[in-house]
Parts: structure tokens; C-alpha cells; sequence
């Protein structure tokens, strides 16, 4: 018979770290070394301040990575509600003693680090549907009494963050949720309500807009409305990613970036930076190496023999995919600016702290993917 | 408790895969269509993106290009550069232009039109290319400006060249220049990518020179950065100035000559009639062109274009005027080289014919007696001509005519020259459809009706008969085109027994005769002698006895208004008649007589009679050209010139 605890207690130290996934780990060890280079680029070619704090972060964030491995798949389980309130006491705690900066307020100063709660919300809503979803049986799923917390707990920390202001991530956020809910059968009919309500209510929702983030979505719709103004980003991202051609202009002479036309190099717009360095093989490799991630999370989704496992894999999975698509597709011109950074590569601690904690839990529920969480 | 292998979660698992599956092939096209996208820019519209970073990348300002200067025979400059203080405003350097403009106005005392001019063609253009506010401040505005520079963000104090114009007698001949027009950018492709503010040659040599005088246009490349900033100067062209220079004019005779027509409407040719050279070539009166060059003052436009004697028009080749007796030796030649005229034949003038009931006056009222071709050039009668011209026809005269220059451009590139008219039939019942009257060839034999010719053509007709009769290409650009009609001459000093025939010359030398027998050119010639130094000659008051100076000329009245049978009754005096109804008074002559080597042609508006008005003039200008002709000739010898 199938004896788990023997199996736990039968695996060693060698064991743990032999089951971990390397294609994942060398993946994202290799974006972040990419991502060095390019923080080293955005210096304008000198080992400075951007540059040696990102990959600080890195080690450390990376670290953090492999040590979540190690822990209990079940740890994680027991803790995701813990955690999830953690977080939601953080975002509440940004709300009244938060940093402002650039008319946003997301940040809470630890003397360490300003830390963005937002971005590890992301996460956190995602482990607490996959224990919320793996607790209740699949006739439970669909009974309007079973969907009034994962309702709840969804839109409460996206109010949050929307009123910081940050349409980009309460967007990401809520779209976690939303992957973690349909994975567990949420019928199609109750995404349609739900997507109706959301379409009657924009017209609401719009007037409480700020000015720059209604001029954001008009310039998308129209970049050249106003080329200098709000479609300048859209415009010289554009530019700057057409420019690169095949190859690219060659490490360190991004001449769009390098000369400042491109905003927000280090943050949601170092994909622009890279590709008009690299060209258009640079970016198809960053391309893979992004896809090789979220296949490898899939993976091990499919792997993990636990309802909990699987769900939070393939959510964090699509989740990852999300932030990628919604950058790549934002800086591309395929979306409008919403201000979301691309998965390790960019510039910030909280975003690459709540990513390395994603694929710690993930690679987690690879080593003990046989182990029940119950 | 072991969950594993219960039917929920079997059931669970297969849901999340299969829904997984869903957003697996989701995410799969969402990547192909970022793909796509990548494909799109940077491999279909890199070349575009590649174009638009390098337009974000660099940018160039213009350097103007310094106008090549023009010379005079020799070497003094007719049109140079000379310093300029300039204020220039780069939009995008100056915080606030309202208070800007309102600064320089108490300092420079700037018109609130200027201002706002200026404010519209900021406007227009790219914040970071400069503005010319002002191309010619004096010192006094330039240190003040200089002093209150700290103050005044934007603004650039620039010591720049601007065109000269030393000497106002070649004003007509050089043009001048002025700010590019609409009209330029259009007529000049070559302005295109010339930078704002230079100044485009309108009139005359400036004008017709423009292409290569002009430079080739310079730039600055620098790498900017989102901010205007200049990174780094990326090229350099300083750019070429423009191409000089040296024309045939002498300047010392133009000022000269300039200087004896101050106060009249008048022109004066001078050309050389074996190279075409033109030594001098004056219209009065003149103006200052370099008024022009920083835009003109609006009352002096405001005089110029008032002015009766029309100072901005270049008589010499746009003033058009009827050549009077003076194309009475194109009519004797026409008819001695058709062979219709015996120049022996007498006819006697009482001052007066009629034809078909019309009276044709001989300007002597009281007749000249018996007369035969050469006393009818020498004193100009008009009755013999009649009678010369109603058998020669004017269609043979007008051949004649265009033969030697007349009614035809004789200059090239120059936009304000006019052809004039050589009347004929055909010509009439062209331009004005009606059929020839034959008193009409009468008018035509002493140069009035329909015949209209410019100064330089007259002067072209009479080298090219001084010459012996060979055509030549008038030049004011000095160039180094060999000259055969010099290596014949020689040729026939050296050889003078051995006659060529016409044939030989064209083949030997490349000459063009405009001639069937030479003799009849001699004869002219001889005619035109004896006009000036002969007792009765028309000009025969204006003659030199000197044999270095002797010329040979022929005067000429054009009427402007019919006289009428009272003021002939009345013997009315031209300095009697209001002055626009008074002749023009003509002379062309060569010299000197014994060994010709200039032509020259005078032309007085409203002067009154070629022989008071215009041959004295002549007289002035010829002692003064044969006086430098040593000098002339030295300096080619000593350049290597054709002799």
C-alpha cells in the first residue's frame, strides 16, 4: 500500500534537492543574470546604483527561492490563510501609513526595504483560493453559499489597491483569483454575471479615474492622440523595440534608452531595453525563457498528485503568464500602460520577493508532489 | 486520512486538468501573438522604427554658407561679405518668450508686427532650430544685448557675413539679394535644404550666378537626449562657401561712367569686339542694393518704385527704346549686302517725301540737298533712308537686324533682360494681325514704329561691325575660352596680302561672318567715320583729334511722341516739350577708329538729340576705356590670357 509518511520520512536532505525541477531553476537563473546585464545597461553602462541593488535582490531573492523549496508542501498549505492575512493587513496598513510617491501611495518602509504589499497579494490570493477550492468538494463549488468568500476575499484587497490608485496590479490580482476559481469549476455562467456586472459598473468605475489613468487608456486606444503627452511612452517603446531589428543595436547602445526617451527603463519597460539591444532574437529568447518557466510550472502542477498542488501551480502559472503577457503586451502596444513589471527582470524588490516566493511554493509541491497537504 | 485514490479527487483532478487545458492553449496563442508582434516590428518595420529612433536620436543644425564674392577685372570686389551682428532666439532654451519678447522690446525697440511674426513662425517650427530676430543690429544695439544677456535665456548673439555691395554703378549689373520668398523656395530646388534666413540672389548676376555663388549648405549633427540636451557632436560639414567671381567689368570705368550719368535716365554699354567682353555696362539712376539685403526700409521701396527714372530697372537690358538712326547702318549694310542700293546713288533730300499721300519728314527741316550713302550716314538723313528702306523691304532688314543682335536676348541667365522687337511682316501679322503697311518700312528704315532694342543689343550690333563683321558672344563672366577671332586678326596682320575667303575663315578659324562681302562692312564702317570726325557729321562736335582716341559713331533721336505738324511748323526745341514727351537720344560707336577694339552704346531717356546728349558722353567714356586699355591688356598677358 501506498504509504506517504514513509515516503516523507524516507526522503533525505540529497533526496529534496535532487527532486527539484533545473530546468525551472537554471531558467530563471539565467533571466536573472539577463536581467543583471540589462539593470547594468539602464545605468547607462556603469555598475551603479540600479544595477547593484537589483542584483542584491536577486541573490537574496533567488536564496529565498531555494529554501521555500525545502519547506513542507503542507506547511504552505496550513499557512496560506495565515499569510493571506498578513497580507491584507499589510495593504490595510499602506492605506493609512503608506509612502506616496508619484501620487500613488503602495509602499510600507521597513527599514530594509520599501515593500510594495500589493505585489505579494498576488500570491497570497492565489494560495488562499488553491486551500479555499481544495477544502470544499466539486458539487460544493458552484452553490451560491460556497462563493461568497472567494468573492470576498478577491475583492477586498483589489478595492484596496485600486484606491492606492494601481489599476495595473489590482488588475493582475484579481485576474489570479479569477484563474484559481475557474481551475476549480466555478461555472461559466457565473464569469458571465460576474463580467457583466464589471461591464455595467466601468461607466462608474471611470468617473472615479484618475485624469492620467483615463488619458492612459484613450492614448491606447489612440496612440497618436497625443504624441508628445500621454502617447509618448506608447510611441517611443514602439521605437525603441522596432529600431533593435534583428539583432539589436548591441549591448549598451540602445540609443532610446541611453538618451532617455524611454520612461520607466529599469521598471515595466526593460523588456523595450533589452529587445532594442538584442533585437528580435534577444527577445525571442527572453520569449522561451519565459515559456520554458510556465511550461515547467504546468508541469509540475500536472505532477503533484494533491487538489492544492495542482491548483496552485497552474494558477501561479497563468498568473505568471498574465504578468508577462500584460507587460510584453503593454510595451509592444498591445495594451494600454497599466504599470505592471515583467517577472524578475524588472527593477523592485516586492515584485521579484513575491515572484521567487511563487516559484518557491511551486518547486515546493514538486519535492513533496506525493505528499497529501491533509 | 488519506485522501488519495477517493472519487472526489480523482473527479477534482480530471476538472483542473481539463480546464487547465483550456487556459494552456489560451496562453499558447497569446504568445504567438506576441510573437507576432515582435516579427512585425522588428523585422517587417524595423527599416521605419530604425528611421524614427535616429530622427529621436540626432539632430542637425544648419550653417549658412558664405556667398562667393564677385570681382571686376581686376580683382576689386563688387560684391563681398562683410560682417554682421545678428540676434537669434532658440525657442526651446527660453523658459517664457512672452516676458522674452517683452525684454527685448524695451532693448531693441522691436515693432509689436515683428513680435508677432515672429510668435507664429516659432510656432511653425521645431522648438530647438533658432530664429532670426534681427540680421543687422548696429554695435550699439549688439553690446546692449550682450550686456543684458544673463537676463534673456534663448537668446544667442551671433556675429555672422552678410552681403556688400561696395559700389552702386554695378548695382544693376550684380543684382542684389535679399530673404528667401515663397516664390524662391518653389522657382530654386536647390534652396530646399538650405537653412532659413539665407539670403537668395533676386536680380542680376546674384541671381543668375545663385546655384554655385550660394555654398553648399553645413550642419552640426549632435545626439540629443529626450530633453534637448546635446550629448554629443556626432559630424561637423562647415560647408563650402560659394564659388567666386571675376567678371569682365572694370569697376573704375563703371564708377566713372556712373559718376557722368548721376542725374540722368540713361545706360551706357562698353564691350570688347573681338571676346565680347563687357567692360562697362551702367543704368541710372541707380539705387543701394544693399538696402535690400536685410529687408528694405518700406519708404525707401516707397521712393525707388515712385520714381520716374525708374532706378531698379536695368536699362542697359531691360530698358527698351526705338534705335532711331542709329540702325541706319543695318539698313545701308541690309542694302548693300542684298545688293539693292548703289552707294553712289544721289538723291536729293529737300526734308520732306510722300508716299501714298503721307508726309515723311527728314528731322532737317529745311533738307540736306543731294545726298549718297555715306554723307546719308554721316549726317543722318532721313529721306534718303526712306528711299533705301522702301526698296530693301523690311523683311530683308529685319534679317540683317537679327543678324547683328538685335531683338534677340544678349546675355544669358539674366531674368530681367528683354528681347525687344525686330518688326517684319510676318512678325506683325503675328503679334498684332494686321498686314504690313509699306510707309510702316519707311518708319522701320530710320529705327522708329515698331523697332524696339536695348542698349547692350545696339552695343552688340556695333562691335560686331567694328569687327569686320564676325559674330561674337558678349560675356561679364571671365572665362577661359579661346578666342579665334584674335588668332584671325593676327593671322591677317601678318599676312596682309593674302586675302581669305569666307569659306577658310569659318574653317580655319571657327569664325562666324555675319557677312556676304566684307567691303560693304568696310564701307559702314568708313560711313560711320565720317559722322564723327567729318565736317557735318552728326557727332562731329564730340570727335577726337587725337588718333589714339578718334572713334567712329553714329547718333540717333528716338521719338516718344509723334511730333505734330504745329510744333514742326513752329521748329519747337526738345528742351521745350515736357520731359517724358522729349526723345531719347542715342550714339553707338567703336573705337579706336584706326584699330578698333571697343564698341560702345549711350542711351539717354528723354535727352533730347544723340548728338547734344548722347555723343558726348560717348566721347568721355571711350577717352577713359582707351586710357585703361594698356592696362587691360597687361593684366591678361600677364594671367596668361588670350590677347
Amino acid at each position: 500500500m501506498f504509504q506517504p509518511r514513509s515516503i516523507q520520512s524516507s526522503m533525505t536532505f540529497r533526496d529534496k534537492v535532487v527532486s527539484m525541477d533545473y530546468v525551472l531553476i537554471l531558467s530563471v537563473l539565467i533571466l536573472g543574470i539577463i536581467s543583471m546585464f540589462a539593470m547594468y545597461s539602464t545605468d547607462g553602462g556603469k555598475f551603479d546604483y540600479h544595477t547593484k541593488s537589483h542584483i542584491l535582490r536577486f541573490g537574496i531573492f533567488f536564496t529565498m527561492f531555494l529554501i521555500i523549496s525545502l519547506f513542507q508542501i503542507r506547511f504552505w498549505y496550513q499557512t496560506s490563510t495565515l499569510l493571506y492575512l498578513a497580507f491584507f493587513l499589510l495593504l490595510l496598513g499602506v492605506k493609512y501609513f503608506g509612502l506616496t510617491s508619484s501620487g500613488s501611495q503602495r509602499w510600507l518602509n521597513f527599514y530594509f526595504m520599501n515593500l510594495q504589499p500589493s505585489e505579494l497579494m498576488k500570491i497570497g490570493l492565489i494560495l488562499f483560493l488553491a486551500k479555499y477550492y481544495h477544502r470544499i468538494s466539486t458539487q460544493d463549488v458552484n452553490r451560491i453559499k460556497f462563493l461568497f468568500l472567494p468573492i470576498v476575499a478577491l475583492v477586498a484587497p483589489v478595492l484596496l489597491v485600486v484606491a492606492q490608485p494601481d489599476l495595473g496590479t489590482s488588475i493582475l490580482i484579481a485576474l489570479g483569483g479569477v484563474t484559481v476559481s475557474w481551475l476549480a469549476g466555478v461555472r461559466v455562467k457565473f464569469f458571465a454575471y460576474a463580467s457583466i456586472l464589471f461591464i455595467s459598473l466601468t461607466p462608474i468605475a471611470i468617473a472615479f479615474l484618475k485624469p492620467y489613468q483615463k488619458a492612459r487608456i484613450l492614448t491606447f486606444l489612440n496612440p497618436d492622440r497625443d504624441p508628445l503627452g500621454a502617447g509618448y511612452q506608447i510611441i517611443q517603446s514602439k521605437i525603441a523595440i522596432g529600431s533593435g531589428g534583428l539583432f539589436g543595436k548591441g549591448f549598451l547602445n540602445g540609443s532610446q534608452s541611453y538618451l532617455d526617451y524611454l520612461p520607466e527603463k529599469h521598471t515595466d519597460f526593460i523588456f523595450t531595453l533589452f529587445s532594442e539591444e538584442f533585437g528580435f532574437v534577444g527577445s525571442l529568447f527572453i520569449l522561451i525563457l519565459y515559456s520554458v518557466i510556465i511550461f515547467r510550472l504546468i508541469n509540475i502542477g500536472d505532477i503533484t498528485r494533491s487538489s492544492f498542488g495542482k491548483l496552485y501551480c497552474y494558477s501561479f502559472a497563468t498568473a505568471f503568464f498574465i504578468y508577462v503577457a500584460v507587460n510584453m503586451g503593454m510595451v509592444l502596444g498591445l495594451l494600454p500602460i497599466v504599470g505592471a513589471p515583467l517577472p524578475i527582470m524588472s527593477y523592485g524588490g516586492s515584485s521579484m520577493m513575491a515572484i521567487m516566493f511563487g516559484l518557491g511554493v511551486a518547486m515546493s509541491c514538486r519535492v513533496y508532489k506525493d505528499i497529501p497537504v491533509n | 486520512m488519506i485522501n488519495f485514490g477517493s472519487g472526489n479527487t480523482v473527479i477534482k483532478s480530471k476538472l483542473i486538468s481539463r480546464r487547465m487545458f483550456v487556459l494552456t492553449a489560451a496562453k499558447t496563442i497569446v504568445f504567438c501573438g506576441i510573437f507576432g508582434r515582435l516579427v512585425s516590428l522588428q523585422i517587417n518595420e524595423a527599416t521605419k522604427y530604425k528611421t524614427l529612433s535616429d530622427k529621436n536620436r540626432f539632430r542637425e543644425w544648419k550653417l549658412a554658407p558664405q556667398r562667393g564674392i564677385i570681382r571686376d577685372f581686376f580683382d576689386k570686389e563688387i560684391a563681398s561679405n562683410e560682417k554682421v551682428y545678428q540676434l537669434h532666439i532658440t525657442p526651446e532654451n527660453s523658459p517664457n518668450l512672452e516676458t522674452l519678447f517683452f525684454r527685448l522690446k524695451s532693448i531693441l525697440n522691436l515693432s509689436d508686427k515683428r513680435i508677432f511674426y515672429l510668435k507664429r513662425k516659432i510656432a511653425k517650427q521645431k522648438p530647438w532650430e533658432p530664429i532670426i530676430v534681427s540680421d543687422n543690429l548696429t554695435w550699439s544695439e549688439f553690446s546692449r544685448i550682450n550686456l543684458f544677456l544673463h537676463e534673456l535665456p534663448g537668446v544667442e548673439p551671433i556675429v555672422s557675413v552678410a552681403r556688400q555691395y561696395p559700389d552702386q554703378s554695378t548695382a544693376h549689373l550684380v543684382g542684389y539679394v535679399s530673404q528667401v520668398s515663397q516664390k524662391d523656395l518653389q522657382k530654386k530646388q536647390y534652396l530646399k535644404d538650405m537653412s532659413v534666413g539665407i539670403a537668395v540672389g533676386k536680380t542680376g548676376l546674384e541671381n543668375k550666378l545663385d546655384q554655385d555663388i550660394i555654398g553648399k549648405v553645413g550642419f552640426q549633427r549632435y545626439e540629443v537626449n529626450a530633453y534637448g540636451k546635446r550629448i554629443k557632436q556626432i559630424q561637423v560639414d562647415p560647408g563650402e562657401s560659394g564659388k567666386n567671381y571675376r567678371t569682365t567689368i572694370d569697376l573704375e570705368i563703371q564708377k566713372f561712367t556712373s559718376k557722368i550719368l548721376e542725374d540722368k535716365a540713361a545706360s551706357v554699354c562698353v564691350m570688347d569686339i573681338y571676346n565680347g567682353d563687357i567692360i562697362t555696362m551702367v543704368s541710372s539712376p541707380s539705387y543701394d542694393p544693399n538696402s535690400f539685403v536685410h529687408g528694405i526700409d518700406k519708404k525707401y521701396w516707397e521712393e525707388l518704385i515712385s520714381n520716374k527714372r525708374k532706378p531698379l530697372n536695368n536699362k542697359a537690358i531691360a530698358g527698351l527704346y526705338p534705335p532711331g538712326s542709329t540702325i541706319k547702318i543695318i539698313v545701308a549694310l541690309s542694302a548693300l549686302e542684298n545688293g539693292i542700293w548703289n552707294p553712289k546713288k544721289y538723291i536729293n533730300c529737300n526734308g520732306l517725301t510722300e508716299l501714298y499721300g503721307e508726309k515723311f519728314h527728314c528731322w532737317k527741316k529745311k533738307g540736306h540737298g543731294p545726298m549718297n550713302l555715306r554723307s546719308a550716314i554721316q549726317r543722318s538723313c532721313d529721306v534718303y533712308f526712306y528711299e533705301v528702306a522702301r526698296l530693301l523691304g523690311v523683311d530683308r532688314l529685319s534679317e540683317t537686324a537679327k543678324k547683328f543682335g538685335l531683338g534677340k536676348k544678349v546675355l544669358e541667365g539674366f531674368i530681367e533682360e528683354r528681347e525687344g522687337v525686330v518688326p517684319n511682316t510676318a512678325w506683325k501679322r503675328k503679334f498684332i494681325g494686321k498686314n504690313w503697311y509699306l510707309g510702316e518700312t519707311l518708319h522701320s528704315g530710320i529705327g522708329q514704329g515698331y523697332f524696339q532694342s536695348t542698349p547692350l543689343q545696339l552695343c552688340l550690333m556695333t562691335a560686331q561691325i567694328a569687327n569686320g563683321g564676325f559674330e561674337i558672344k558678349p560675356r561679364v563672366l571671365v572665362n577661359k575660352n579661346k578666342n579665334k577671332l584674335r588668332e584671325y586678326i593676327k593671322y591677317k596682320n601678318e599676312n596682309p596680302n593674302d586675302p581669305l575667303p569666307i569659306d577658310m575663315l569659318v574653317s580655319n578659324f571657327d569664325l562666324k561672318p555675319l557677312f556676304r562681302n566684307q567691303e560693304n562692312i568696310n564701307f559702314v564702317k568708313d560711313a560711320m567715320f565720317a559722322a564723327t570726325n567729318e565736317a557735318g557729321g552728326t557727332s562731329f562736335r564730340s570727335r577726337f583729334n587725337d588718333q589714339k582716341f578718334m572713334f567712329a559713331g553714329k547718333t540717333g533721336s528716338s521719338q516718344v511722341k509723334k511730333f505734330t505738324a504745329l510744333q514742326r511748323e513752329l521748329e519747337v526745341k526738345q528742351k521745350d516739350i515736357v520731359y517724358e514727351d522729349r526723345d531719347h537720344a542715342l550714339f553707338v560707336a567703336f573705337a579706336p577708329y584706326s584699330d578698333p577694339k571697343y564698341a560702345i552704346s549711350v542711351v539717354v531717356e528723354h535727352g533730347g538729340t544723340g548728338s547734344s546728349a548722347a555723343a558726348p558722353i560717348a566721347k568721355q567714356v571711350i577717352k577713359k576705356v582707351l586710357e585703361r586699355d594698356n592696362l587691360r591688356d597687361n593684366l591678361k598677358s600677364l594671367t596668361g590670357e588670350e590677347i
